[in-house]
């Protein structure tokens, strides 16, 4: 049978997505941000816990990444923002929310055959990792389509590079230099982010997406 | 042969004795927690003694099912209750004790009481009925899925085979069974009718719906069906406690002295989840009966995953 | 001392973002950009005369790069040329500050180096951050003019963007988990020239999943139909350099980090054929490119779905393989981007001239601006495949390549052509003759850079020096 760290690993990952589902049926704008906040938490513990059975010091680094941006500065900057903008708090969705948790639960079926059968050879733990990873990445896509809100998409693209940088741990041995450039690309995104909420707000009044549409410009 | 009989029908009467002890536990410490005195413990027994003695008053358009329901509601209720272990696993009818049969039987007590509420012919009733049906449609899926999680898990159904195999420590720490057991609570407070999906004391009739079901009812047949609910009750919380808090529990062929001790800790995990449910209920609101499904929902959302999950990690 | 041209290239465009961001005021950062990509274009070229360095476990330079290691910095340089004289006019209209200028030029040096750097990076991943950092610098050059339309695009594009960079960074670290038990955890495992010749023993199904993850995500930034949605606004709403930039430049690049990863996969013979799948991907944007340029109203975005069209041609090609194809993939390639980057330049100055974007309220440019105008036709024939300009040769390849292979494929193909080509000329035909409409605002213009990307294409359609011949051969061959 599968010893404890192996238990621990997996209720860690599992975790991570039942946190991403969380994140799927939230529909109040700063509770979202708290279930983002308790995300990079979950993530957190399980990089560390994976930097401990890998022997790899090195991941410490990328948890403690982690838990500082994604877990405190990222959502208190965030809402910060949301103060600021004066942004209407609760998200419209696209589809029901039922519908949502049903396609995130085909979406979680899919990442795991699809993984299960392309990693044949790999450890037993790198596979069910992957697994997790690819479900949080995919959970994270789809709430980026089904949110109309701008503040909610970015929540859905955090999410997914969590999934990434889950998947990054699993993978024995990768590289601080990428784990650490990952980061840094992500807090340079995080500024864009931010900047352009201001924009969208200080052109259209407004942070919902569909306001946007107007402007698409299709039609020329 | 006389003795394992024995036991067996200790099990029947402890269940039927405790279960409005449990009630009465669990009101005590709500009215505890909002700085009140509260009931006494043993008043659910006061009251379904008074009742047992008050005359049955019946509408003139109840037929003859509104007269038989509540017996049947018991009799299910009790056979299902007196089959969860309690203190001791392979007792004489647990080979009977299948969950899915468990599972039948509240199912069969339900559809009658939908029936009771409708019998009558009342709007109350019928909302009742149709706001139970409702909740059932998405609580009953949720629990097959969990059934299937933790089969899964403990190879059958059989609920002294799952709690003897999750007691022995094999299956360790399994992701699936921990959202099973979010999963089973919630699917436990729908069942129960307790806040947030219900509320089991209130009297406004446009959030009731359990009580609104049992409005018509009086004198011993009201006796039976509050019986039956406390008893549903008991039967959760020992289901919860055998399979997801399974020590102390006497294995098949256990002395008197393990008996004993699997009593007294069954008693001490009762009070416990009795303590847990009032400490719940009285910290969250109830929910708009439009949210309810979503609630369920939640649940049986976690319980595919946990199939799911678990279905994976054994292919691996 | 050998001179390593690699360390220039880098510090060249490096050193100059920094120099332009902290230059008290903005007036020179134009002529800086420019100078700066000069020098950066030299280095480049210089790469061909110096000693081939071996490649370490960060850079590599072999056949393959070095061509576009060489066009992208000449491209980025006449880029900045154009792009001097464009946002001196943007700046005298006050479209944009001078706050502005100096941001958009430092980007800019910032983008050559991120192209630099996924050129000559030997680490699939460290590959992999010099495109996002690219993408992410274009998203914000796109959005910098602040209209409604342009945060609608800028914002598009990112979540796009996003998207697929997520996904090539999913596949990525696939290949690095496929590479792991064969080479070692560690940096290893994810440089390029030692993953090759192991590809045969690397976990066929695990190649898959990671190639389809790159395929997507790297097809996201190509602007591969069904992911291409970003890729009109971004065009039609940034400043025109930056428009230029992202057909010419950030496509390719794209281009380029898909095939490195196909040469991967095409060493393992139990994976999955690329191929298949990419010529899937490239007819279906071909023919949709080429549908879209149909209904265009705003000059910018006709031209955005060219380039759909011809990223799908040239995608098709790569798919399809075989010395004829990829030699014309390569070479289209290398076309594509001064033939798409000449256009930008003549659209440029001619919504500058006519104060607006849209196709309606243009019309003979030829009699009014006859420098322009001409230019335009010239790259609208460039850009349809006619002879003698280049994209025939290298079009014409291409057909008798698929007929070879497929010939069923070449229905589809030709018919995409020619779709393209008519509409490009109804289009051009309404902007370039007819009576002249709109306003003519005094422009000071660059020409020469339009001018110099023509003549390049017209010279390689007449006569392709043989030492370019063979380099794209040999290249060819190791495309597979």
């Amino acid at each position: 049978m599968h010893g404890l760290s192996f238990d621990i690993a997996h209720l860690l990952a599992g975790s991570l997505v039942l946190v991403s589902f969380m994140l799927l049926y939230q529909d109040r704008l700063y509770a979202l941000l708290n279930v983002y906040a308790l995300h990079a938490v979950v993530l957190a513990m399980s990089v560390a816990w994976q930097a401990y059975i890998q022997d790899a010091p090195h991941l410490y680094i990328t948890a403690a990444i982690a838990l500082l941006f994604k877990a405190i500065i990222i959502p208190v900057a965030l809402h910060r923002m949301i103060v600021k903008l004066g942004v209407h708090r609760e998200i419209e969705t696209v589809g029901g929310i039922g519908l949502t948790m049903l396609l995130g639960m085909g979406l979680v079926a899919l990442a795991m055959v699809v993984t299960l059968r392309a990693t044949e050879g790999a450890g037993l733990l790198a596979r069910e990792d992957l697994a997790f990873a690819l479900s949080v990445v995919l959970l994270g896509l789809l709430m980026m389509v089904t949110r109309q809100n701008a503040v909610s998409q970015v929540v859905g693209f955090m999410s997914l590079e969590n999934g990434l940088v889950l998947a990054a741990t699993g993978a024995k041995g990768m590289p601080l230099v990428v784990e650490i450039s990952v980061a840094f690309s992500i807090l340079i995104a995080f500024i864009i982010i931010g900047i352009f909420l201001f924009r969208i707000r200080e052109r259209f009044d407004t942070v919902d997406i569909g306001a946007l549409d107007r402007y698409r410009g299709e039609h020329g | 042969m006389i003795a394992t009989l024995a036991v067996q029908a200790a099990q029947m009467l402890l269940v039927l004795a405790l279960a409005p002890l449990l009630v009465g536990f669990v009101r005590k410490v709500k009215a505890q927690l909002l700085r009140r005195q509260g009931p006494p413990l043993i008043q659910p027994y006061r009251d379904i003694i008074r009742l047992l003695r008050k005359d049955v008053v019946l509408a003139t358009s109840a037929s003859w099912l509104f007269r038989a329901i509540p017996y049947i509601i018991f009799a299910a209720t009790w056979v299902a209750a007196a089959l969860v272990p309690t203190f001791a696993t392979g007792l004489m009818f647990s080979w009977s004790a299948d969950l899915i049969a468990i599972i039948a039987l509240l199912g069969l007590a339900r559809f009658f009481l939908a029936l009771a509420g409708l019998d009558v012919g009342t709007s109350f009733g019928g909302i009742g009925s149709s706001r139970e049906v409702m909740i059932a449609s998405l609580a009953e899926p949720a629990m097959l899925m969990i059934v299937f999680t933790l089969a899964l898990a403990a190879g059958s159904t059989q609920l002294s085979t799952m709690a003897e195999y999750l007691a022995s420590g094999e299956a360790g720490l399994r992701f699936s069974l921990g959202l099973a057991l979010i999963a089973l609570i919630i699917v436990a407070i729908a069942e129960n009718a307790r806040i947030p999906v219900d509320n089991p004391a209130t009297h406004l009739e446009l959030t009731m719906v359990h009580e609104a079901m049992v409005l018509e009812y009086s004198g011993r047949h009201l006796a039976l069906i509050d019986l039956s609910a406390q008893l549903k009750l008991l039967l959760y919380v020992s289901l919860i406690a055998c399979l997801f808090v399974p020590w102390g529990i006497a294995g098949p062929d256990a002395g008197l002295k393990a008996m004993l001790i699997g009593v007294l800790t069954y008693v001490a995990k009762l009070a416990a989840g009795g303590f847990l449910l009032a400490v719940f209920e009285t910290s969250i609101a109830k929910m708009r009966v439009f949210r309810v499904p979503e609630f369920m929902g939640v649940a049986l959302m976690l319980a595919l995953l946990a199939t799911l999950l678990l279905f994976v990690s054994r292919s691996l | 001392m050998s001179f390593d041209p690699v360390t220039f290239l880098f510090l060249i465009p490096a050193l100059a973002a920094v120099v332009i961001a902290l230059m008290p005021g903005s007036k020179l950062s134009a002529y800086v950009n420019a100078g700066a990509s000069f020098l950066t274009f030299l280095a480049a070229l210089s790469l061909l005369w110096v000693e081939r360095p071996t490649p370490g476990a960060y850079v590599l330079v072999d056949e393959f790069n070095t061509i576009f290691v060489v066009l992208i910095p000449f491209v980025a340089f006449t880029t900045s040329v154009f792009s001097a004289t464009y946002v001196e006019y943007e700046l005298e209209t006050a479209r944009v500050t001078p706050a502005f200028l100096k941001l958009y030029h430092a980007l800019y040096q910032a983008l050559t180096l991120c192209f630099v750097l996924a050129l000559l990076s030997n680490n699939i991943g460290v590959m992999w951050v010099a495109i996002e950092l690219a993408t992410l610098t274009t998203v914000v050059m796109v959005g910098i003019y602040r209209t409604h339309a342009a945060i609608e695009a800028a914002w598009k594009y990112f979540i796009l963007a996003s998207v697929g960079i997520a996904l090539a960074l999913f596949g990525t670290i696939l290949v690095y988990m496929a590479a792991e038990p064969v080479m070692g955890a560690g940096l290893n495992a994810m440089v390029w020239t030692d993953l090759v010749p192991r590809a045969a023993s690397l976990e066929p199904a695990m190649l898959n999943l990671a190639f389809v993850f790159l395929l997507l995500g790297y097809g996201t930034k190509i602007g591969l139909f069904p992911l291409h949605a970003w890729l009109p606004d971004a065009h039609a709403e940034g400043p025109t350099p930056i428009t230029a930039v992202l057909s010419g430049l950030l496509l390719n690049v794209a281009l380029y980090a898909l095939l490195r990863c196909k040469m991967l996969l095409a060493g393992n013979p139990e994976a999955l054929a690329p191929g298949p799948l990419m010529i899937v991907m490239g007819l279906v944007s071909l023919l949709f490119g080429a549908f879209m340029l149909y209904r265009r109203r705003d000059i910018k975005r006709l031209f955005a779905y060219s380039s759909i069209e011809h990223m799908g041609l040239i995608t098709f090609a790569f798919g399809l393989g075989g010395p004829i194809a990829n030699f014309a993939g390569l070479l289209h390639m290398a076309l594509h981007s001064l033939t798409k980057s000449a256009i930008f330049f003549a659209v440029g100055d001619i919504s500058q001239v006519k104060g607006t974007q849209k196709i309606a309220d243009m019309g003979g440019l030829t009699s009014t601006n006859p420098l322009i105008g001409w230019g335009l036709v010239i790259g609208v024939a460039a850009i349809a495949g006619l002879p003698p300009l280049g994209i025939f040769t290298s079009e014409f390849l291409m057909v008798s390549a698929t007929l070879e292979k497929q010939p069923l494929l070449a229905i589809p193909l030709v018919l995409g052509l020619l779709i393209g080509i008519g509409a490009l000329f109804l289009q051009l035909n309404r902007i370039a003759f007819g009576e002249p409409k709109g306003p003519n605002h005094k422009v000071k213009c660059s020409y020469v850079p339009m001018i110099l990307h023509l003549g390049l294409v017209l010279i390689a359609g007449v006569y392709l020096p043989a030492g370019l011949v063979a380099w794209f051969q040999a290249v060819a061959k190791l495309l597979g």
